[in-house]
């Protein structure tokens, strides 16, 4: 056993150090209160101990202008760690456009994860530095955590639902990889590790290997062996929505509301086509659960994702895009 | 205290005999206090020896101690019973039992018998817990989340969620008891800021108590029936949605951590201001911020839930919310600071046990600050620094509340005094081992390691053995204030009506008190805490 005894984790995302200097201000505030309470105490503890059984202490009721005092300024201070932590948040909740999407599948007890040109790990994630990943995490059966410490993100990943995180990874490295929710017996040992490579032997990693499906392409075999194709077709003579261009736009509802079709409004079509259905058709398709399974959902997802408007001026290879 | 009583007074609530129905069928919140108090000593007991369990099996990073299963059942028995069976009653059923009556000059609780069913409901309940978990345990963490809880635990949640379920009920009718008791049965002239601040703190507590605890009951048995009747409640097959179980369960969760602690300030503002001989500083903010706490303390419950993918607004309400309810603890431990300045204060073990809640309560409040931050809590949440923050709340703050009050109130409650020497020794030890314990688990967690995990990277092994020292030292910290109470029942020294020359309605009447409390009624033409004016047990007594 080596007797390292690190203080602060490894920092290798580039939201690690924004998490950090937050961490630090936090410490820095409520460790000079704490102190500031504690050198009170003992202070006034031992200089007004009780020196004869006969001491009479004179009375003091109480001070509104302290209450207001300590009232405010910690008010005040918290106002700040309220605003900054706000905004850390809302930057781990924003994947950057140019991210490259890695699905993740939580089982008991591991991961199972996919990059966008198909290739397939298990509780291992090879990943270029420097460029943004962003993760679509479910859930096969209990509620996992997607968990990287090195990264400072996590993200639950919840059975019937997509969730996503993103980093950047900043140094070439391998880090932990937790489940941090409690999943039954072996959750301890759902981990594994996040493997950063500079991008160029990320490039040679992923050429090594049976050259993949992409879940682009499964997706599309499934569309057709599952018939979906009788309904939702490209001209607007179906009974189904058209798909071709929906992704990342908004939709509007029977139900009168409007919702952002993503991966999520996606994947709850299929599963629960009745939710959402959109304005002007009949809720006539049948539930795709448990006929289809978490990885061939996000294959149908990542499909429809990549399906345009067949339009002569669309550029070619628009299909990465998110949002 | 010029003269030492020679014996306890011929007849008080214990005189009356020691045989089994004596205490099986009393109506005398006194008795029901202490039968209160002997069960949660046993649940106690038993949690930390699931707590031991936890800690041995953490000083290696392999898991050689024990199997993953066995782990899983141990820290969840030691959620269970600590939480549900030890912390929720412990002050409020005890020490509140015994002296809210007491303090404000009633007979009894308003409803004598309804005080004693629940202490049976109780008992029934822990009797159905502890079934389960014998006969084959429990391994879902006592947070039962779903759809693990439902779908895929193998272990006894039907019937340890049913026990948990009933002794909801004990934990309702007491509330609702005291809340009546406060109203309607105070003593001629003890108006509400007349009352003691434990009192007002038992108040806030009972409200929280018989609003929040009819929700958790639904909901643990909602698994229970999605269990065994398969109705799909939180299993997404069937149509549910499991996070809406969290929702359920921290509405409840999140304000019993203040079942848990405010009694506990409670018992802190009792012992500050009589070992400081001094009015207690800023008396309605002390009291107001009780009832302010239990009231936005209903509001935060989805801070637990910033990583399940709730939507970033809701995520800020409920952070913004989140540092609403820290200004009111905030409040409270400047004021007690604040009350020792220029006071004469005397280092008796309950009042070591306040220094020990104030500096350790400190670091479990603000630490909350790190997690109810939108940008820390997602590093942090499901980490060691979670169990740190909150057993500096539950340990630190709520049962040092509940060491100091039982070691103030001791006299009372006994007639008879335990050894002083030996509660000082036995408070240092409790405040080493816990830090040593706990504080080691901040770094843990930072570092990333989750909770819950058996097995862990050896990295992580030299603060895990710390942890695991620690809590070595905790565990005889506890056996020593068992060991010389209990011996001070039989060989205490009497302590006389008012050992600690005190003030308030419990120090007026005889230790034991005699089992109508007073043998007239009180009447209060002073304020609380009138340290001012000069002792006058001695015409009382």
């Amino acid at each position: 056993m080596t007797p390292s005894f690190p203080l602060v984790p490894e920092r290798a995302s580039s939201v690690a150090g924004e998490v950090d200097a937050l961490f630090l201000f936090i410490l820095v505030v409520t460790g000079i209160f704490a102190a500031g309470v504690w050198i009170a105490l003992l202070y006034f503890a031992i200089r007004y101990r009780r020196r004869s059984p006969e001491d009479r202490p004179p009375e003091i009721h109480g001070s509104l202008a302290l209450e207001l005092t300590w009232t405010i300024i910690p008010f005040l201070l918290m106002s700040v760690m309220f605003v900054w932590g706000a905004k850390v948040f809302f930057h781990l909740n924003r994947p950057p456009d140019d991210a490259m999407t890695v699905s993740v599948v939580g089982k008991r007890w591991m991961w199972k994860l996919q990059h966008p040109t198909g290739q397939r790990e298990i509780n291992e994630l090879h990943v270029p530095r420097g460029r943004a990943v962003k993760l679509v995490i479910t859930s096969e059966d209990a509620i996992h955590s997607f968990f990287v410490p090195a990264f400072r993100i996590k993200k639950d990943a919840v059975p019937g639902r997509y969730n996503t995180a993103w980093f950047r990874a900043t140094k070439a490295g391998s880090y932990h990889l937790f489940c941090s929710e409690y999943c039954g017996t072996e959750h301890a040992r759902m981990t594994g590790r996040i493997v950063v490579m500079e991008p160029d032997e990320y490039e040679t990693w992923l050429a090594g290997g049976p050259a993949p499906e992409s879940p682009v392409a499964a997706g599309e075999k499934l569309f057709t062996e599952l018939n979906c194709v009788t309904c939702h077709r490209p001209d607007s003579a179906g009974r189904g929505p058209v798909l071709q261009g929906l992704f990342g736009r908004p939709v509007k509802l029977a139900s009168g509301e409007t919702v952002v079709a993503d991966e999520a409004y996606v994947r709850e079509s299929i599963t629960s086509p009745a939710a959402k259905v959109v304005a002007g058709y009949q809720p006539v398709m049948p539930t795709y659960q448990g006929q289809v399974s978490e990885e061939q959902i996000i294959a149908l997802v990542a499909y429809i994702q990549s399906l345009q408007i067949p339009s002569p001026a669309a550029p070619a290879g628009a299909s990465g895009r998110s949002r | 205290m010029s003269s030492e009583p020679a014996a306890l007074p011929t007849e008080h609530y214990l005189s009356g005999g020691w045989d089994l129905k004596s205490w099986l069928l009393t109506t005398d919140h006194k008795r029901i206090g202490i039968l209160y108090l002997v069960s949660i000593t046993l649940m106690f007991a038993l949690g930390s020896f699931y707590a031991a369990l936890v800690r041995w099996n953490l000083m290696v990073p392999d898991g050689s101690h024990m199997s993953a299963d066995t782990y899983n059942k141990a820290f969840t028995g030691h959620g269970v019973i600590m939480v549900f069976f030890f912390l929720i009653p412990s002050i409020p059923a005890t020490l509140g039992n015994f002296l809210i009556p007491l303090m404000i000059g009633a007979k009894d609780l308003a409803f004598p018998r309804i005080n004693l069913l629940s202490w049976y409901i109780y008992v029934i309940g822990g009797a159905l817990t502890l079934y389960a978990l014998v006969t084959g345990g429990l391994d879902t963490g006592w947070t039962f989340y779903t759809p693990y809880s439902t779908v895929f635990a193998q272990s006894k949640v039907e019937i340890a969620a049913i026990g948990i379920f009933v002794a909801g009920f004990s934990s309702i009718l007491t509330g609702l008891n005291f809340i009546v008791t406060i109203h309607k049965m105070r003593a001629p002239g003890m108006t509400w800021f007349r009352m003691p601040l434990f009192v007002w703190a038992h108040y806030a507590t009972s409200i929280i108590q018989v609003l929040g605890t009819p929700v958790v009951a639904i909901t643990i048995l909602l698994v229970a029936l999605e269990r065994i009747v398969h109705l799909g409640f939180f299993d997404p097959n069937r149509g549910g949605d499991p996070i809406l179980f969290q929702h359920l369960f921290w509405f409840y969760s999140h304000p019993a951590v203040y079942i848990m602690i405010l009694p506990s300030m409670g018992v802190i503002s009792e012992i500050v201001t009589c070992f400081s001989r001094k009015r207690i500083f800023g008396y309605s903010f002390i009291a107001m911020s009780s009832l302010a706490i239990a009231a936005i303390g209903f509001l935060v419950w989805a801070h637990h839930m910033f990583v399940t993918g709730m939507a970033v607004y809701s995520a800020m309400v409920f952070s913004a919310l989140t540092y609403l309810v820290a200004v009111p603890s905030a409040i409270k431990t400047f004021n007690w600071t604040a009350t020792l300045y220029r006071a004469s204060v005397q280092w008796d073990t309950p009042m070591i046990y306040v220094f020990c809640f104030i500096g350790l309560f400190l670091i479990g409040g603000l630490t909350g600050l790190f997690l109810g931050n939108l940008g820390t809590d997602v590093h942090l949440t499901d980490t060691y620094f979670v169990v740190a923050h909150f057993h500096y709340i539950m340990v630190g703050g709520a049962i040092m509340g509940y060491l100091g009050g039982l070691h103030y109130w001791w006299p009372k409650i006994t007639g008879r005094k335990y050894i002083e020497a030996w509660g000082k020794v036995s408070s240092l030890l409790v405040f080493v081992g816990f830090n040593l314990t706990f504080f080691p688990q901040f770094v843990l967690g930072y570092l990333g390691m989750p909770r819950r995990y058996y097995v862990y990277p050896e990295e992580f092994q030299v603060l895990n053995v710390l942890s695991t020292a620690g809590a070595t030292i905790l565990g005889f910290g506890y056996v020593f204030p068992f060991s010389y109470l209990t011996h001070s029942v039989f060989r205490g020294r009497p302590a006389g009506p008012n050992p600690w020359e005190a003030k308030g309605l419990e120090w007026t009447t005889t230790s034991p008190p005699p089992t109508e409390n007073f043998h007239e009624v009180p009447i209060v033409t002073e304020d609380a805490y009138d340290y001012a004016s000069p002792p006058r047990e001695a015409e009382r007594a």
